[in-house]
This record gives structure tokens, sequence and C-alpha cells, in this order.
């Protein structure tokens, strides 16, 4: 039999990371699996990685993590055709220690993390694949890769294989997606200047922005948009579940084109030079497709647990601190030489009383809502911008006359009762 | 039967950038790996342990600390154990300096355990010169035998190895006494998938470092730019090819203009007399 360790973690994003790192930190014997060339040479993310988490785990990161910058405005845009109503906040109390996120490349970002993990004791080992989980009696015991005398074993086997978790799979811890249950997103890191991001975001050197861009954005349907500001690049993606893509014929790369061209965008992008492509699946399923995360010898955590919350755009974070929660009821399980599903059941417990499920729970029926009452996207967003050029429009008709004709438009088009329905909807799913 | 690899950390070159003000590499641009013909170096070592049956195979690497991490690649692939020589002494380094460094590094590795055979990549994909093989031979006082594309036969009991080179106009077959040093290409074999025992090994491995002062009998002046006579006496980038022209229109269109071009050139298809 080959080389046994403690722990074997598949895959090095920042859940696997998290998971490695905190687990070699207590002096466990840790093997991670990365199947791309280098950690990040296969990881996605829009670009917000939050503060908190990652923290908890490297205390005062910031000074040596390879960040963009730090987020001191967060914009929200109500895109229509040729207009678009916006609302957020800038306060500078984030461009200071402690910040409050940053955004983040992940080809940079995660070989740093990992190899922070090294330097803790991690073996890390990339360009290998793990085929399928080894079970005896009912129990994981190790792995088997792709690679020749490819078998090694552990007490606990962590997949932190990602969104698509076909060791997860193959366990028959989750089904395969539904449609609705996963997005796809695509996005492009688009090269410009400093000093054009500068200006055209209204940022100093260290000062980053983030627009997250609703309605015409994905053509109306679920789903969202993004702009984050890079050093010297700047990262737009967008992205909708895969059921509003099959539904409205949709093709990805056609509406991250949309997008790039639209008139409320293009301007920020002028001169910029294509430097990246790249697509992902993200688990939206939220609290109803959390699958089973702990069985005999084995713990699921971050995206492969679809731990990821679509309406605040968390994903990272929960990944971070559901590797910290998997490495901890570890290090319990070896103290109690019991890595069977009731002692690995911890981590479930742990999951279950953090934010990550208590939030998870609190939107449970939001994606179900917005999908299946299609209306707050293709209708209340052009309905916003409608009312707000009537409102702003100075042409002498009176303001209280003014408001008068814009609830005449909005219950005209839906219903008085219609629209209390919907709005009534909306804070049921997100309250 | 002791192999020594001689390898080196490069800059990708299929990816990297040209600085356009001073004509050099700009080597943040592209990712550090190993030499690509240094890896079918290191695995024709563990082919030819494989062949004879048992032997030491190690690997040296001049260059920066991060240096290293080619010795573990070669790990990776089938080596026993890693050497860097890594100095401020070094840098700046040309052909002549560095083979006359790795010449000194070999003969302290050869005071370890005797060195059968040196295998060298054919030339570096960074400075395409191929002149470090040959230096490191010379100053071993070994025959050179480069281009190697198949070992043939190893006889241990008479230290002869048959080696088929490549030529410009066909093949050689050489035999030589060993030690002796060979330089190979890619066509000597293919990359093996490493087994996941040699990816453990290579993870956990920390190579041996020696500084200048770990080296005996060093002629300092010989080291580094000092020792360096080359001069580069002007880089330029090669104008990229253009592109080939496309022939649009109908069927009938295109061949038409393809039977125009074929006249233009004409002269090009003329037979010999």
């Amino acid at each position: 039999m080959s080389e046994k360790f403690d722990v074997i973690v598949v895959g090095a994003g920042p859940a696997g990371t998290s998971c490695a790192y905190t687990c070699a930190k207590n002096g466990l014997k840790v093997l991670q699996i990365e199947r791309g060339e280098y950690p990040g040479s296969k990881n996605v993310m829009g670009g917000v990685l939050y503060r908190k988490q990652m923290e908890e785990i490297i205390p005062e990161f910031w000074k040596e993590a390879p960040l963009e910058r730090p987020v001191v405005e967060q914009r929200f845009w109500m895109m229509d055709k040729e207009s678009v109503v916006t609302f957020g906040y800038k306060g500078l109390e984030w461009g200071v220690e402690p910040y409050n996120n940053f955004t983040v490349l992940r080809a940079p970002f995660d070989q740093w993390f990992a190899k922070k993990g090294i330097e803790q004791g991690v073996l890390l080992i990339t360009e290998t694949v793990v085929l399928e989980c080894i079970v005896e009696n009912g129990k994981v015991i190790g792995v088997r890769t792709d690679r020749p005398d490819g078998e090694v074993y552990a007490d606990v086997v962590v997949l932190a294989d990602g969104v698509n978790s076909l060791l997860g799979k193959q366990l028959g811890y989750h089904n395969e997606f539904r449609p609705d249950e996963v997005a796809l997103t695509v996005m492009e890191v688009i090269n410009l200047p400093k000093e054009k991001i500068n200006d055209r975001f209204n940022l100093e050197d260290n000062q980053g922005c983030t627009i997250e861009l609703f309605g015409d954005s994905t053509k109306g349907n679920l789903g969202t948009a993004f702009i984050y500001t890079n050093k010297e690049s700047i990262n737009i993606g967008v992205g909708t579940t895969l059921s509003s893509m099959i539904k409205a014929k949709l093709k990805p790369y056609d509406l991250l084109d949309y997008l790039k061209t639209h008139v409320m965008i293009k301007p920020f992008l002028e001169g910029g030079e294509s430097a990246e492509y790249l697509a992902h699946l993200i688990p939206e399923g939220g609290y109803h497709s959390v699958p089973k995360v702990a069985g005999n010898g084995v713990l699921l955590v971050g995206d492969a647990a679809q731990l990821v919350n679509a309406i605040h755009r968390e994903g990272s974070n929960m990944a971070m601190a559901s590797g910290k929660m998997a490495a901890e009821t570890i290090v319990e399980a070896k103290s109690r030489n019991d890595f069977s599903e009731s002692t690995l059941n911890i981590y479930r417990e742990k999951l279950y009383d953090s934010f990550i499920i208590k939030d998870l729970e609190k939107y449970k029926d939001a994606a179900h809502t917005f999908e299946n009452h299609p209306q707050y996207f293709k209708d209340y967003v052009p309905m916003m911008n409608q009312a707000a050029s009537k409102f702003f429009t100075v042409d002498g008709t009176s303001k209280r006359e003014k408001q008068k004709q814009i609830m005449r438009s909005i219950t005209g088009e839906r219903g008085t009762l219609k629209v209390l329905q919907d709005m009534y909807r909306a804070w049921k799913a997100v309250k | 039967m002791h192999i020594v690899v001689c390898v080196k950390q490069v800059p990708d070159t299929k990816i990297i950038k040209i600085n356009p003000k001073t004509n050099t590499l700009d080597r943040r641009s592209a990712p550090a790996i190993l030499n690509p013909y240094d890896a079918h170096a290191v695995q024709e070592a563990v082919k030819i342990r494989k062949m004879v049956g048992e032997g030491t195979i190690s690997v040296l690497s001049m260059g920066p600390p991060q240096a290293t991490a080619v010795i573990k690649k070669s790990i990776e692939i089938g080596a026993d154990k890693g050497y860097l020589i890594s100095d401020r002494a070094f840098a700046g380094a040309d052909t002549l300096a560095t083979s006359y460094a790795l010449s000194k590094a070999l003969e302290r590795i050869a005071k370890e355990e005797p060195v059968d055979l040196v295998i060298c990549g054919l030339h570096a994909i960074d400075g395409d010169t191929g002149q470090v093989g040959p230096g490191i031979a010379r100053r071993m006082d070994i025959p050179p035998v480069t281009n190697v594309i198949e070992v043939t036969e190893l006889n241990e009991k008479e230290k002869t190895i048959l080696l088929k080179r490549k030529l410009a106009n066909g093949y050689q077959l050489i035999q030589a006494d060993y030690p002796c040093l060979m330089t190979v290409g890619k066509e000597i074999n293919e990359i093996e998938y490493s087994p996941m025992p040699n990816m453990i090994k290579a993870a956990r491995y920390e190579p041996i470092i020696w500084s200048v002062n770990d080296l005996e009998n060093v002629n300092r002046p010989q080291l580094g730019l000092k020792g360096s006579p080359t001069i580069v006496g002007k880089m330029f980038t090669p104008p990229k090819p253009e592109g080939g022209k496309r022939l649009e229109g109908n069927s009938d269109e295109q061949v038409n203009q393809l039977m125009e071009v074929l006249q233009d050139k004409k002269e090009l298809f003329l037979t010999a007399r």
C-alpha cells in the first residue's frame, strides 16, 4: 500500500487551500492535489475577495498577498436600454486597514495562498486529476489519481473539487444539476492603463470600485453582470442561470458582447485590450441544493458543497470559512482517532450554525421567486428608469402631478393589486 | 551508474513578450519552466537507468534560488537528487562562464559519487546557443556527443556506449567511451506521465544548494559577468512573418485567383535540368 496521509485535499481553490493550510498548521500530514498546471489556473471568480474570512486564516494578509485594489465603492445599476438608475455607497473607511474587501485576480492570488500552505507543510501536487474516491466498507480511505501508481490514502478526504464536484456526485452526495441550480458566467479581463481606470471610475491609485448591473445587462433575465476594477485592468462579466439561458435562447458570449457594447458600458472600456476570457459555472441553487457534506472519511467544502450566496455575490468567503471549519473538524477527529460520519458531522453542525447556512437559508426562495416571476428584472427595472426620467425631467409639470403620473403608469401597467403582490413576494423572498 | 543531468530554468518563450525599448525579454511576462530539451535529458537518464537496471540520477542547475523549481520538476520525472549552484558570483554569466561554474560543481558531485554520464539538453530555448554542454565536456576532458537521438547500447563491462546522432544530412552511429557527455533533443524520447510516488517525492524534496564557497579550486575571475567575454553587439526583434493571403469569392473565382498566383510564381516549380 502506498503512502498514507492524515488528510488528502482535492482542489487548490480557496476552500481547499484554507482547509489544507489549517490542517497543516495544526500538525497534520496533508496532501493537496490540483488538476491545473498551478493553483488558480482553472479558477474563475468575478474578483471580489472578502477580508473577514481570509483574515481569520492569515491575519493581515493584505500586507503580502497579491491583491488588486481595496474596494471603496459599491455601485448598483438598474439598467435599461439607454438609461440607468444607480445607487451605491462610497466610503473611505473601506480604503484603510482593516479594509472591507478587495478586487483580486485569481491566478496570482491562488498561487500565493497555496504557497502559504506549502510553508505550513502541505505537500501540493499539481497537474494531477483525482478520478475517484477509494471506498472500502462504506468508508472513504483515499483517492485514485490518473497517474501511474496513482493511489494515495488518508484518514479523511476533503472534496474541494469545485462546483461540478464529480467526486461528490460519484459518492451519490449530490445529483446532476438542474438547469436552475447553476449559473453560467462569462467574463473578460480587459487591460487599461491605471490613469484611465482612476479617471473613469473616480478613484485614487489604491481604491477600487465594483458595479453590479441588473436589468438590461442580462437582457432582463435572471442574473447579474458586474464590472470590477483591478490595478491595471477591468473584470467585466455576466451570468444567468442555465435555465434562463435555455429559455431565452441566449448564448453566454453573445450576452457579454451585448453588455460590452451597451451605450452605458462602452465608455468604461474604450481603448482597452482584452487580456483573458473566462467562463465558469456558479452554484446558485442555494440552501435547497446543499448536498450531504460529511460522510465516513469524507467532507465537502466550498463550491463542491454548493456554498454560494448568489444574491450577495459571496462565494470565496464561504469557501474559505467552510474549508477552515472542515480542518478544525478533522483536527478534532484526529484527536479522537475517529473519522466516522458521526464525528465528521461536527463540520455539518459548524456549517449550519454559521453565517453560511443562515444566509443561504434566508434567501432559500429568492432565486426561485425571481425565476418564476421574471417581471422583477424584465418589467420593474425599465419602469424604474421611466419613473426616474419622468421625475427628473423639467417640463413645467408640478412634482406632485409627476408622482401621480408615475404611480398611475406603474399600477396601470400591472394593476395595483399585482404590484402589491409583487412587492410582498419580493420582500418575503429576501426577508 | 551515476548520471548527472544539467538543467536550466527558462522563461516560457511561447508566451514571453519582448520589451520594445530594450529588445530584451520581459521575464515577468512569462512563467519560468524547465527547459523542454532538459526534460527529455532527465527522461533519457531514467530510461538508461532502467536499461542498466540500477543507478543514481542527479540533476544540476545554476540560477537564482527559485530555480529549485526545475530541480523539483526533474525529481518528478525520476531524478534522485538535485543540486543548485546559486550565488551572486555566478550572475551575468555567458556560456563560457556557465560551463566553467557547472564543471566545478560536477567536480564536487563526482567526489561524492564518480560520474559516468553527463546529459544536457540540446540547447536552452531562451539563449539557443547549445554551447554549455560541449563546454562542460571540454573542461572535464570527456568526449562530447551532440544531438543524440537514440542510446542504442551500453556496455558496462567495456565502459562503452553506442549513440545515434542526427546530422544535417543523415545519421551517425558513434561508439564512445564513457564517462562522456551527450546532448539530446526532443526526438530521443517521449516524456512519461510521472507516477504518483515521484510527485510526492518531488513535493517534499529540498534541493541541495551550493554557493561559490562550496566549490573547490575555483578561479573567481572566470565566473559570472567578469568571466564572460561575450559582447552583445546589437539586439533586434525579427519582423513578424506576414500572414498568408486569403483567397475570397466563390470556388471558381478562388480557383482562378490561385491559378494566377501559381502562374506568377512558376519559376518556383521548374525542375532543375
